[in-house]
């Protein structure tokens, strides 16, 4: 029996340590990982919480993320709840193992705290390891802050190991900027938490010997495609399992959640669409805009897979003029968060005046004053009522102005 | 909104101390961010870390701030970094040093003609008195307190000694001590 952990109704805790919380709250059977800045706190918090009673778990170290994500499915397959934490390079190198997961229809819960890709070498916080996990048919849930951290893997559980859903499910939160700022929390009781999340109903354990079953086994083209498309349809058919799991978390905490979320959208003309803690920093610009006359509103991706195009098209419809935020270097295209909200938008009934912006890597600040910036531009190109401006610009960026790719409508 | 920028060395304890003072000013209902910029920095670094408090939830991210308070807990970074950095004509600094206040502004040109809102106590000997070792963050909170006027001290001790619970009784003592002696001391 564990030991029991003194909660205070209000803590201040950083997005690590809220996130650790919540895997202690959840029952985590086993946590197998390999820590790496700036997530490492979170695997070893839930290390110390074994070390100190406070969780029957068992936390299990090994030579590498490729081996810890490994290591996460043979304990999930064996009908363990099971979970872990990564960022950047050790994301990377976890990349191959992630498709098997979810393939597997195992489900995990990754807690991803972004961080920069090398090469050069960087610590700090960007996107690009979110981007490289976008086709990887798992779940992406987006944390702005260190309350939604904790809040969204306790709901991740739930959503993964719905029997509907069974995937694999990533929490985000961007490298220090949330993963190291604390601030205030608000968790849930123990007992309201672990009511939420439920006991782990395993499908086809391994450990079940009355039944045995096969993992990860082989198709050539006879069956793969078939796997696939299903994986595919079971995590586009979890958008509205997602969307009662949230229900019912604002029921429990009053804490609302949305795949897509809006801010200031009521009349908004000109819009910065964004991931992370950017959004927070872009409401603020919002209200200050709206102070200087300019209608300007925020919408905000919670989860990133399943893309909620419908959504995004409802919250975009009667927008003029739309800033997309990559904080990913698109390599020699534009931002793919641009392409997923150039494509909703393509087919909606307005068509507003979409552009890109490359912003924040490796940590780069995006202050309040660049997000209005940004805004004031999206007011001339709906003033002008075309893009003035390459589709694709640098937010942040020093030296000479970079942009690329014009636009062909009038 | 207040704002507070500390000027530190990684291993001062400015990022422990910034975080304590968030947890404090939590208790009393209002939000709070602590945060600081350090990375893969190594021992005796220079580092800056960050307060925001607030009566509404915070959402703003940036780095950037024009600092209401600027704590500076290494005595050479306020003649090395540009602790005036974004200042406002109202921002205060309470600055570690053994030297006397005139002395301090005579050698950091940017501080001159600001002697009303420099303030000094000497944190470095006061943690070396009574923690026992070089530890500028406690008694820059005590110092703190006593500038901003955010507190009463005896609420803000009682509340440190909850941060500091799992710290044996001897630190938690020698931190109330230091915080105490800076609250009187700085000038």
């Amino acid at each position: 029996m564990a030991v029991k952990f003194d909660l205070n109704e209000r803590e201040v805790w950083d997005g690590n340590y809220a996130a650790s919380q919540a895997l202690r709250q959840a029952d985590v059977d086993v946590v197998v990982a390999y820590p790496i800045t700036p997530s490492t706190p979170i695997v070893e918090n839930y290390g110390a919480y074994v070390g100190n009673g406070f969780i029957d778990g068992e936390f299990v170290m090994v030579e590498s993320e490729h081996a810890a994500m490994s290591g996460c499915i043979g304990a999930s397959a064996a009908g363990g709840r099971v979970s872990t934490a990564t960022s950047s390079q050790g994301f990377a190198l976890m990349a191959e193992v992630l498709y098997q997961a979810s393939g597997m229809r195992l489900p995990i819960v990754l807690n991803v705290v972004n961080r920069a890709l090398a090469s050069p070498l960087n610590v700090r916080g960007d996107h690009a390891d979110m981007y490289l996990g976008r086709d990887a048919g798992w779940i992406q849930f987006g944390a702005f802050n260190a309350q939604e951290a904790y809040d969204l893997a306790l709901c991740a559980f739930k959503v993964a190991e719905n029997h509907s859903v069974r995937l694999p499910v990533m929490v985000h939160q961007d490298g220090f900027i949330t993963s190291h700022t604390a601030q205030n929390v608000y968790p849930l009781t123990d007992e309201k938490a672990k009511a939420f999340v439920g006991d782990f109903v395993p499908v086809d354990d391994m450990l079940d010997f009355s039944r045995p079953v096969t993992y990860g086994a082989q198709t050539e083209e006879d069956w793969h495609f078939e796997h696939k498309a299903k994986q595919h349809k079971a995590i586009m058919d979890s958008m509205p399992i997602i969307d009662d799991v949230f229900a019912e978390f604002k029921e429990l905490t009053g804490r609302e959640y949305n795949r897509v979320e809006s801010y200031d959208m009521e009349d908004a003309d000109v819009v910065i669409i964004g991931l992370g803690t950017t959004v927070e920093t872009a409401r603020v610009a919002a209200k200050n805009m709206r102070e200087k006359g300019v209608k300007a509103g925020v919408v905000a991706i919670r989860c990133f897979r399943p893309f909620p195009y419908e959504e995004v098209r409802e919250a975009l419809k009667d927008a003029k003029a739309i800033a997309v935020t990559d904080r990913s270097s698109p390599g020699g295209a534009m931002g793919a968060f641009f392409n997923e909200v150039s494509a909703a938008m393509y087919t909606s009934v307005n068509r507003p005046l979409v552009t890109g912006f490359v912003y924040g890597l490796g940590g780069r600040d995006f202050s309040i004053e660049e997000a209005e910036r940004i805004f004031a531009e999206q007011q001339a190109h709906a003033d002008a009522g075309h893009i003035t401006t390459d589709i694709q610009q640098f937010s942040g960026l020093r030296g000479p102005k970079l942009g690329f790719f014009k636009t062909a409508r009038g | 909104m207040t704002e507070i920028r500390w000027h530190s060395r990684a291993g001062q304890g400015a990022v422990s101390g910034a975080k304590g003072l968030g947890d404090v000013v939590a208790t009393t209902g209002k939000e709070v961010q602590a945060f600081a910029l350090y990375g893969s920095a190594k021992r005796g670094a220079a580092l800056r870390a960050y307060n925001r408090i607030s009566d509404e939830q915070i959402f703003n991210h940036a780095k950037f701030m024009n600092p209401d308070f600027v704590l500076v807990i290494d005595p050479a970074l306020a003649f090395t970094d540009s602790i005036e950095e974004n200042e406002k004509e109202s921002t205060k600094y309470i600055i570690t040093t053994h030297l006397s206040k005139e002395e301090l502004i005579a050698g950091i040109p940017a501080l001159q003609g600001k002697e009303d809102r420099v303030f000094i106590a000497d944190c470095v000997q006061i943690s070396l008195d009574e923690i026992g070792r070089s530890m500028p963050n406690a008694p820059m909170l005590g110092a703190f307190v006593k500038i901003s006027g955010m507190f009463e001290l005896d609420y803000f001790l009682d509340s440190m000694k909850r941060v500091l619970a799992k710290f044996p009784q001897k630190i938690i003592d020698g931190n109330m001590k230091a915080i105490t002696r800076a609250y009187n001391e700085v000038n």
